[in-house]
């Protein structure tokens, strides 16, 4: 079959093809959620679609005509899908955005949740002032906080009834014996005392172990004092101690400077005066720029521009001798200060009792 | 220590900044903790006392009129009048007047005012008015001889003198005087340095026939110098000398007395008087007490002697005197003494200060025999005595000729050998013999060169004066000092080793972390507690370790738990609104000393961890074991336990690691927190940190645990168990029988109920199982399940639901 009846009924075909399509896309566009958007999907690609009903019907067509209305029905049924697709992909972004915008917060709303705590502030120095140490070579020594008075003074060059004794205030213990000091008119004195300083850790330290020895002692120590603010009966101390061939004076003050602007940063220094410590000779006082003022002279450092950190000193020989180990051969220094008032110039606290009230205001600041 | 400049230059020729010489004092190791520049004051001038007259408005404040050469004013027949609120003078006396535009020490300045209607022109002042002590109490009466007019301070010496206040270290018996001070400041400065030799007119009789010495004990007293003074008349002491002593910070009291306190701040030498005429034959002898003898002390104190305290004793061997502490008041110098007997000793520094410690009578006399005096200036300072005295007194003194000069034990003269080589090894910087010289000479320390010593070795003779100068490292110090401390070299010396911490206080550091990261704060309770607080917290059969010199009863005993502590800090913050804390602390408990073992001195000491929760409930406490043996990858086991000190009577687990006990965990005894004034419940957990710490180091390179890549299936299983099973010891025989594929046991579900016996509770568990080689199958899953099944019904008794 062929001429102007086959062409005319082409023409209608592909303008009923274009209709549906039109339609088709027409019912989409016009679906506005995904749900309406379903809901045409049979009409539009159904076996009882426009489209399928036409494409049931090519059958019958003739073979010439049956190509051109397929391309044209296949085309019009792509452009479908697509626009379908594109639809329920608008669609379903459209209504997540809806629901997502009905979860709208206020995240200020949030009640707190659970807060971490906090390290002492003690233990905060002593951390840092233990890592700027490591860092130097040191390593860091332990020991008793109840100690002999061997270790904690007769080592240390400080034989009984020493008139330096009256420099430290100390606590003894009632361990139940009581042994009388060597004066024998003391009477009441025992053998065991409350370390009052750290220094017994280096007697330690020394005996049981060959130098070279680079190490530091913090810990906690005791003095028969009254409390106030600047003053505690239990308070902490890091002592340092080197013991090498060839040390020198020079090597305690350069360690010294080290540890200084390592710790309190590169504008401020130390300085040396001489001093008196039974267990060092030459003894020195250790100072360092006042950090308030920046070595100008203020209140804190009555206007010297320095202010006082510890004790330090070249090991006495009678100590080096007292364990085991010969001053001919190697010689070393030792230095140390107070742990809680670093703490306490870092922060502008004016009472070190603050610092043992356990006042949970008081902690969670640091 | 105060000295003057001007006392100093009596020795030395010092000059320059007084400012500079202050950082020179300090550099030398005598820290200047003050300096006072006198002004010069050329305001106040010497006036006299023309008239008094009653102010007619005021009876506190009376009118004088003041003759100023060169002045007229307002007062009777030209005087100056001024209102004045002192009493103390009488017409002719001079008093210093602040003229009209003086500016005073204080800052005051003075203008002419009227004072109830009278005109003042002018002030007169009183010695803490012109900075020169402390006696406010009247206007200054001035020597007759000084000049009208002239400028005060000019005239006392005093304008531009400088006032140090210095430390001097307990090493430093040479700076305790003016000279040791001199001494040492002149050889920094590089001048010459002298002690003039007093000069003594003997005019009396032999001393040997009034008076003799006797030294018992040589121990005790080295050297036992004395001279006799007669025609003494008890007056007062020049202006010049009280004003010096004053400024030095002691108190003038008459002539002999200002003497004594002069010559031992002069020379650094403590020295006694006795009145002549009380002391039997003038004979003084000195003897350790056998104790028990009693002496009336100089302050009226009746004093007991210990055995082996020092005394002087007289010639029946009555106690007169308690050697270089303190005299005997039945010896006492008074108005009346007309011959005096001047003790100047040198006694055992140990001795002396054992003594003055017992008694509580540390005086600037004990302090300087303590640290040890000069016996060589013994002679010395005998005769300097009796210069001042003879200068002082109105008419002269008459001394007797000679001095008796007991001897005892005295230290012999030290003689170091300094080797340049080791000098320069402990200072870090090379130092030759002529160096070393040059620095040690000119304080005393005479350098003679070895003979034959190629090193340059030198022998230090070291001079009375130093007692604490005996080795060579001493002479070090010295060389130091006068070197110059900060001119000594900077070098930093290298361990061979690195630093670092051990891995117990690495781990340490961890555990602070975990517990902060769990919200608990770090508390550093006071360690000493009252005897009571143990009992108090609850923990029974523990002798603590007491303190023999507690400062407070409260705080006399050693803690042998943290929980005493823990429990004040949680009261503390409760009572200030701080509601339910969560601390912890890590620090050392002590032992009872009758625990230690018979070869132990030292009470036992263990680092305790302990943590409470205040207003918590006993599973946060047990949520922080676990979590702590998770971070440190261990196994958490606890052991319920009754009657655990300070615990709630059945709230309470021993803390296990395997089978060894480590702490407690538990509720705080309700009884216990009401004690402590906290109205809410605590959680507690306390552990042994060493034994925590010890497992953890040998956890920390646990190695690495395969995870499998095969599918896993859960299975969950309840049982009926009875209460006096422990939960936890199912999940152990669930751990058990699942074996190798039993990943991980979760409780998941407790349930007590009607359906249920009634000490009995529904655990239910989710079993998850998993193998590392393959997919389980649905029999095997089967078979692991019912292992678990049997084994918790067997070992437990248990019935699964």
């Amino acid at each position: 079959m062929n001429g102007p009846a086959a062409d005319a009924g082409l023409d209608t075909l592909l303008a009923d093809i274009d209709a549906a399509r039109s339609q088709g896309l027409a019912a989409i566009a016009a679906a506005s959620t995904t749900d309406e958007l379903a809901h045409t999907e049979s009409g539009l690609f159904g076996r009882k679609s426009v489209l399928g009903r036409i494409k049931q019907g090519f059958g019958s067509l003739p073979v010439e005509m049956r190509a051109t209305a397929g391309r044209a029905l296949n085309e019009a049924q792509q452009e479908l899908r697509a626009a379908y697709a594109n639809a329920a992909d608008e669609l379903a972004a459209a209504a997540r955005r809806t629901q997502l915008q009905q979860e709208w917060l206020d995240l200020t709303e949030t009640p707190p949740g659970p807060a971490r705590g906090h390290l002492h502030l003690v233990t905060q120095t002593t951390e840092r002032l233990e890592d700027v140490f490591v860092g130097m070579g040191f390593t860091v020594s332990e020991g008793p906080q109840a100690e002999t008075d061997w270790y904690n003074f007769e080592a240390l060059n400080l034989p009984a009834a020493h008139p330096a004794r009256s420099m430290w205030d100390t606590l003894y213990l009632d361990l139940g014996e009581r042994t009388e000091l060597g004066d024998g008119e003391g009477g009441e004195a025992s053998n065991v005392v409350l370390r009052t300083h750290t220094s017994p850790v280096q007697i330690r330290v020394m005996e049981s172990q060959p130098p070279p020895i680079y190490t530091i002692c913090p810990g906690r120590v005791f003095r028969r004092d009254t409390a106030d603010a600047s003053h505690m009966p239990v308070f902490h101390q890091i002592e340092g101690l080197v013991v090498d061939r060839g040390i020198s004076f020079a090597d305690l003050a350069g360690t010294l400077e080290e540890f200084t602007s390592a710790y309190f940063g590169k504008a401020i220094s130390s300085r040396l005066r001489p001093s008196y410590f039974p267990f060092t000779e030459p003894s020195a006082e250790f100072d360092i720029t006042c950090v308030i003022c920046g070595g100008a002279g203020c209140q804190t450092c009555q206007r010297t521009g320095w202010i006082e950190l510890g004790g330090c000193g070249m090991v006495h020989p009678n100590v080096l001798a007292n364990c085991g180990i010969d001053f001919e051969e190697w010689t070393g220094f030792a230095f140390g200060f107070g742990i809680d008032r670093l703490a306490l110039m870092r922060h502008g606290i004016d009472d070190l009792r603050d610092m043992y009230t356990n006042d949970i205001r008081f902690l969670s600041q640091f | 220590m105060k000295v003057l400049l001007s006392w100093l230059r009596e020795f030395a020729p010092i000059e320059g900044d007084p400012a500079e010489l202050a950082d020179h004092l300090s550099d030398l190791g005598m820290a200047v903790e003050e300096m006072r520049v006198l002004p010069p004051l050329d305001g106040v001038v010497v006036a006299r006392v023309a008239g008094l007259r009653p102010h007619p408005e005021a009876d506190r404040i009376q009118l004088v009129d003041v003759d100023v050469p060169g002045t007229t004013g307002e007062g009777t027949d030209g005087a100056l009048q001024v209102c004045c609120g002192a009493f103390n003078m009488a017409e002719g006396d001079l008093v210093p007047l602040a003229t009209v535009g003086t500016t005073m020490p204080g800052g005051l300045e003075i203008g002419e005012r009227r004072l109830r209607g009278q005109l003042s022109q002018g002030m007169c002042c009183s010695a803490a008015e012109l900075g020169l002590g402390d006696d406010a109490e009247g206007i200054m009466i001035l020597p007759r001889e000084f000049e009208l007019g002239v400028p005060l301070m000019s005239q006392l010496g005093l304008a531009g003198d400088v006032l140090y206040d210095l430390e001097v270290n307990p090493n430093r018996p040479d700076a305790m005087s003016v000279a040791g001070v001199a001494r040492d400041l002149a050889a920094r400065l590089g001048v010459p340095f002298g002690v003039p030799a007093p000069v003594v007119s003997e005019t009396g009789e032999d001393i040997s026939t009034v008076a003799s010495v006797e030294i018992i004990d040589p121990d005790l007293c080295g050297r036992f110098g004395v001279r006799v003074i007669r025609d003494v008349s008890i007056g007062q002491s020049p202006l010049w000398m009280q004003l010096r002593l004053v400024l030095c910070g002691m108190r003038p009291i008459n002539s002999v007395v200002d003497v004594s306190n002069y010559v031992m701040l002069e020379l650094g030498t403590p020295n006694h008087t006795y009145d002549l005429a009380l002391v039997p034959d003038g004979h003084l002898g000195t003897r350790r007490s056998a104790g028990g003898e009693r002496l009336v002390t100089l302050d009226g104190t009746e004093r007991e002697m210990l055995r082996g305290d020092g005394l002087i004793v007289d010639r029946d061997d009555r106690p007169i005197g308690i050697s270089g502490v303190m005299g005997g008041e039945n010896t006492e110098i008074s108005d009346s003494t007309t011959a005096v007997l001047l003790e100047l000793a040198w006694w055992d520094r140990l001795s002396i200060s054992r003594t003055s410690q017992r008694l509580g009578l540390r005086s600037e006399a004990s302090i300087r025999f303590e640290r040890g005096t000069d016996h060589e200036l013994v002679p010395v300072a005998l005769d300097r005595f009796c210069e001042l005295l003879d200068r002082v007194t109105p008419g002269g003194v008459s001394v007797c000729s000679g001095r008796l000069d007991g001897r005892g034990d005295l230290p012999t003269a030290a003689r170091v050998r300094v080797r340049p080589a080791r000098m320069s090894h402990l200072l870090g910087r090379p130092f030759s013999a002529d160096e070393l010289r040059g620095l040690l000479d000119p304080i005393g320390l005479r350098c003679a060169v070895l003979e034959d010593d190629a090193d340059g070795t030198l022998e230090v003779m070291i001079p009375s004066f130093r007692p604490d100068v005996a080795t060579e490292t001493d002479v070090a110090e010295e060389v130091a000092r006068h070197y110059g401390y900060g001119r000594l070299g900077r070098t930093v010396p290298r361990s061979p080793e690195p630093g670092r911490l051990t891995p117990t206080q690495r781990l340490r550091r961890d555990l602070r972390r975990v517990l902060v990261g769990a919200g608990l704060s770090e508390a550093m309770p006071n360690p000493f507690l009252a005897p009571d607080a143990v009992r108090r917290a609850g923990i029974d059969g523990v002798e603590p370790v007491r303190l023999l010199n507690p400062l407070a009863t409260e705080e006399s005993v050693l803690r042998p738990s943290l929980l005493p502590g823990l429990l004040a800090a949680a009261a503390y913050n409760t009572s200030h609104r701080n509601q339910s804390v969560s601390l912890f602390e890590i620090g050392v408990v002590f032992g009872s000393p009758s625990a230690r073992s018979a070869s132990d001195e030292l009470p036992t000491e263990t680092e305790h961890l302990g943590a409470i929760w205040a207003g918590g409930a006993v599973v946060d406490a047990v949520r922080m074991w676990d979590l702590i043996c998770h971070a440190f990858g261990l196994d958490a086991s606890l052991k319920n336990s009754a009657d655990l000190d300070g615990m709630h009577p059945v709230r309470a687990a021993e803390v296990m690691l395997g089978d060894q006990p480590i702490g407690v965990v538990g509720e705080v005894d309700p009884v216990v927190c009401e004690r402590h004034g906290l109205d809410e419940r605590c959680g507690w957990l306390q552990l042994d940190v060493e034994s925590l710490l010890s497992a953890a180091a040998g956890a920390a390179d646990r190695p690495y645990q395969v995870v499998s890549t095969y599918p896993s299936s859960d299975t969950d299983l309840a049982f009926a168990v009875s209460d006096s099973v422990q939960a936890s010891h199912v999940r152990d025989t669930l751990q058990a029988a699942g074996g190798r594929e039993l990943r991980s046991v979760a409780l998941f579900d407790i349930y007590r109920g009607d359906q249920l016996a009634s000490d009995t509770r529904s655990l239910a568990y989710r079993l998850r199982l998993q193998a590392d080689d393959r997919t389980l199958t649905d029999e095997q899953v089967a078979e692991i399940r019912q292992r678990c099944i049997d084994a918790v019904e067997r070992t437990h008794g248990a019935v699964l639901r």
